[in-house]
């Protein structure tokens, strides 16, 4: 199959790749790119461990072809800080030990991030619905409930 | 007991891995890259049972790109395990010359350019088996028409052990009442969200340097030596971040052993990850048990004796499975003071996925039988089972006959605080029940299986000119927080704050040996190494502080805040970063450094000290479906004197959710050995809209054995929640839960049946 040029933004910045119209966008990503703060952790779109924001929208980057996303904006979890402040998502993990082993932070972040762009004074199963698609094997989720939680409520400001 | 005020300890700090964890900074075995690496793949064994007669690799090395295939042949053919000081146990070749013994055992590995030339020349191998019979359950291997999956091991048993004290039989002729049940305990996939992963890259030099997504750096740089024919001092094992171990990630896998072999033979870096399908049918599982109890007690409630036969369905090979049939047998009897106890275990092999180590290491199955038996006898005899848990609990001072002693126990605290807490809550609803659980775990093994000849942990403190700490420790942060929870514990003996010390772990070329992380070990023995080496340090500058201030030699000092000052009189003293400055003047350039370690000696056979806890589950049930909510969960727990605040909650939420999925979602079904759920759309974990709310109350208590009295977390809390769970279906329905997971089916068939039961009388 020949390659196809894509032309996208990640992290606010603008990149041209040649790809196989069949790559993923977490292949490119990750193995193009070299954003591994992104993780996978399962072939069947299950774990969103791969989640990034594509145009200000949670998606998980296994599930899409890169050349889907021509044109378009990628946010990955290195793309949340601004010149070395954490974003409110950030901090507030931080504050509530809302991670372990760390695996799946960065897909529960985005996943996390898109939901408080647009969540006005979410209750909290509305909170655990948008992590829903989040697999986190060691924290049992309540301390990233509380985070996100606490983030909603204007506890942390953008710096 | 009054403790003294800490600085450091048990407040609020953020985990000292945390910026690199939320801004994806944090590099795992997963992210490894290197110039001019290879991508390995592992073809894997179709059958259960099964001799390898011939392998074909032609077509797959006329691949281009393909730069290696491997079979056992192109190995030592060393028989590994990690009960490494008994030979009979070591019975894994991980790329095996002879045959195959379950579904997904390698065979062969490949190395190419590419993951996808890999992968596309697995299909290109030809292996000539020749099938044999197999047998997948322990009752049926353990028969003597059973195929032998181990040639010259009888019956298929694979280890048994005995556990007993007292006299039983005199015991449980004192006992009033004696019940007897037959449990099914399950597996349960350790999942971790870092599938196995490996990088090794072997160079001219003879030197071996993986990178492993392990649990122990030390076990894995013992055992790639061991079957690879190198020196361990030759072997470096990197593990900086870990995603996940849960007691899966401290054996010898095929990650590691199949890339290590390709790199030596191509003196390139190789790296290996499973795939997550890989990961469910190839790495290792919660240990399937089979339980029978009997127990007999007195019509006052006073627990007599206990007798206990367990088949573990081993799997293929011994692993840590070994382990889990002494652990589970001990925690059985926990946390209750038994007259006469016995029990036998018999672990048994199977021709399915070798079963192992996981969170909880055995007790969660005992606890399922155990718990469960004793609200069904309560009920039997109208007792009630808080009394009988707080009449026949563990109290401080007790001695399990020849087993351990117990120096610390909040468990009657722990039964009070929940008896409050569930009747506060009142009366429920129909179908609704809560149920309780009560249990204990250890701190950490004092066996030594492994035959390591080094202490159990070690660390080394560097004090450098600015008062800045290296601290170098063995133990494993496998994201259980461990390397946070050192920290708090070199800043606080060492009077300094979290900012200055830098911890480094997960390197066997830097750090010094210590068994890793399992066992719930690492807050207690490289807790109390990192305290001794910290106070070695502080010990070395207080000494030329009671040079510099020129004081009485009958004075105390201590830093505290970076503060060194006269105990009885604080105002006086001088800054720590001045004291360093001059100590280092003083002893011609030589920096401060601190050694510690940890070796249990006379703590019994098991542990040296034991946390308590019990726990309460309020679930409910749809009797029409059998579908079950769980409504909330709270644990009173006793883990001594807390060290990480955060990291404890998180600890104790995180066991809460995979004890949950244990109880009820989690399950492996099997058809003729192959493994019916391999991917995370079948196999069913807990998720955030179905976790509840898991609150903890703390009970203060002491342990003189732990580094600032503290003892095991976070994973003696898988423990209690699948009885507990039983114990609320059993309350809300009157039914018996006898088989782990409690599914909706399961319930239904139990509503059935009990409604038959009903319709005779």
């Amino acid at each position: 199959m020949e390659k196809q040029k894509l032309s996208f933004k990640v992290n606010n910045d603008e990149y041209e790749v040649y790809i196989h119209p069949k790559t993923l966008l977490v292949e490119v990503i990750r193995d193009h790119l070299g954003f591994t703060g992104t993780k996978r952790g399962c072939e069947t779109v299950s774990c969103g461990a791969c989640t990034v924001n594509v145009n200000g929208a949670s998606v998980k980057s296994c599930s899409v072809l890169a050349i889907q996303c021509e044109g378009m904006e990628v946010t990955t979890v290195e793309g949340l800080e601004k010149n070395g402040k954490l974003s409110p998502i950030q901090k507030s993990f931080l504050d509530h030990g809302s991670y372990q082993c760390g695996f799946c932070t960065p897909g529960m972040l985005m996943s996390a991030s898109a939901f408080i762009a647009e969540a006005k004074d979410p209750t909290k199963d509305q909170i655990k619905e948008s992590i829903e698609g989040n697999v986190c094997r060691c924290t049992g989720y309540n301390s990233i409930v509380r985070a996100i939680e606490a983030v909603t409520q204007g506890k942390y400001k953008e710096e | 007991m009054s403790h003294a005020k800490y600085n450091v300890i048990n407040t609020h700090v953020h985990n000292i891995d945390g910026v690199a964890k939320v801004t994806g900074r944090a590099t795992y075995t997963f992210d490894v890259t290197l110039p001019g690496m290879l991508y390995g793949k592992i073809l894997r064994s179709p059958h259960p049972h099964a001799k390898i007669k011939n392998i074909d690799a032609t077509a797959a090395l006329a691949l281009p790109g393909v730069k290696i295939v491997v079979t056992g042949k192109d190995t030592l053919g060393i028989k590994q395990g990690i009960w490494r000081r008994y030979e009979e146990l070591c019975d894994e070749q991980v790329l095996p010359l002879e045959k195959v013994r379950y579904i997904g055992e390698p065979v062969a590995a490949v190395a190419a350019v590419t993951e996808e030339i890999a992968e596309a020349a697995l299909d290109l191998i030809e292996v000539d088996y020749e099938v044999l019979p197999a047998v997948y359950e322990p009752l049926e291997a353990i028969k003597k028409e059973a195929p032998t999956i181990h040639e010259g091991v009888e019956r298929n048993v694979n280890v048994t052990r005995h556990i007993e004290w007292g006299d039983v039989d005199e015991a449980f002729d004192e006992a009033d009442y004696i019940r007897e049940d037959w449990f099914k305990c399950s597996g349960q996939a350790h999942m971790c969200m870092e599938t196995r992963a490996a990088m090794s890259n072997f160079t001219p030099d003879g030197k071996l340097t993986c990178w492993a997504s392990t649990q122990s750096a030390y076990y894995t740089q013992g055992l790639l030596a061991g079957v690879l024919g190198l020196r361990e001092g030759d072997v470096r094992v990197l593990a900086p971040y870990v995603g996940g171990g849960f007691g899966g990630k401290f054996e010898l896998d095929a990650a590691m052993f199949c890339s290590a072999v390709m790199s030596m033979k191509l003196f390139k870096p190789v790296k290996v990850v499973f795939t997550r399908e890989e990961d469910f049918i190839a790495s290792k599982r919660r240990t399937p048990m089979f339980y029978y109890v009997r127990t007999g007690i007195k019509k006052d409630g006073t627990f007599c004796a206990r007798e206990s036969r367990m088949f573990s369905n081993g799997g293929a090979y011994t692993g840590m499975g070994a382990t889990a049939l002494y652990l589970s047998g001990f925690f059985h009897s926990f946390p209750y003071k038994w007259r006469g106890y016995r029990y036998d275990g018999y672990r048994v092999y199977t021709n399915t996925l070798p079963s192992t180590s996981m969170r909880g290491f055995g007790a969660p199955q005992a606890m399922f039988c155990s718990e469960q038996q004793i609200d069904w006898i309560c009920a039997d005899l109208g007792l009630d089972p808080f009394e009988v848990r707080r009449k026949n609990g563990h109290t401080e001072g007790y001695e399990v006959p020849g087993q351990a002693f117990i120096a610390s126990c909040g468990l009657k605290q722990c039964i009070d605080e929940i008896e409050k807490w569930v009747k506060a809550k009142g009366e429920l609803p129909a179908n609704r029940g809560i149920g309780i659980s009560s249990c204990g775990f250890m701190s950490g093994g004092i066996f030594n299986w492994f035959d390591s000849p080094y202490s159990f942990s070690s660390a080394v403190v560097t004090i450098n000119v600015d008062g800045t700490v290296e601290l170098h420790v063995g133990c494993q942060d496998i994201g259980q927080g461990s390397n946070t929870t050192m920290a708090i514990i070199a800043a606080e003996t060492l009077g300094v704050k979290m900012e200055d010390i830098r911890v480094h772990s997960g390197d066997t070329a830097h750090c010094p040996a210590d068994l890793g992380a399992w066992g719930s070990r690492q807050t207690l023995m490289a807790g109390n190494a990192v305290k001794m080496a910290c106070e070695d340090a502080k010990k070395q500058l207080l000494e030329f502080a009671y040079a510099e201030m020129g004081i009485n030699i009958v004075y105390d000092l201590d830093i505290k805040d970076r503060w060194v000052h006269i105990v009885a009189r604080p105002e006086r003293g001088l800054p720590y970063v001045d004291l360093v400055k001059k100590a280092l003047r003083a002893k011609d350039g030589q920096r401060i450094m601190g050694r510690g370690y940890y070796t249990p000696h006379r703590k019994g056979m098991i542990s040296p000290a034991y946390s308590y806890m019990m726990q309460a589950v309020d679930a409910e049930v749809d009797p029409e479906t059998g579908k079950i909510t769980i409504h909330e969960v709270m644990t009173a727990h006793d883990c001594g004197q807390p060290i990480n605040q955060l990291g404890l909650i998180g600890q104790l939420e995180g066991a809460a959710s995979m004890a949950l999925g244990y109880a009820y979602l989690e399950d492996m079904p099997m058809e003729d050995g192959k493994l019916m759920n391999p991917n995370l759309v079948d196999y069913k974990v807990i998720k955030a809209p179905q976790m509840p709310e898991a609150g903890i109350i703390e009970i203060d208590t002491y342990e003189p054995e732990g580094p600032y009295g503290a003892k095991e977390a976070g994973e003696g809390l898988t423990n209690p929640t699948a009885a507990a769970l039983g114990n609320a279906i059993y309350n809300a329905m009157g039914i018996q839960m006898k088989e782990l997971p409690i599914t909706p089916e399961r319930i239904l068939k139990a509503l059935r049946e009990k409604k038959e039961q009903e319709a005779q009388k």
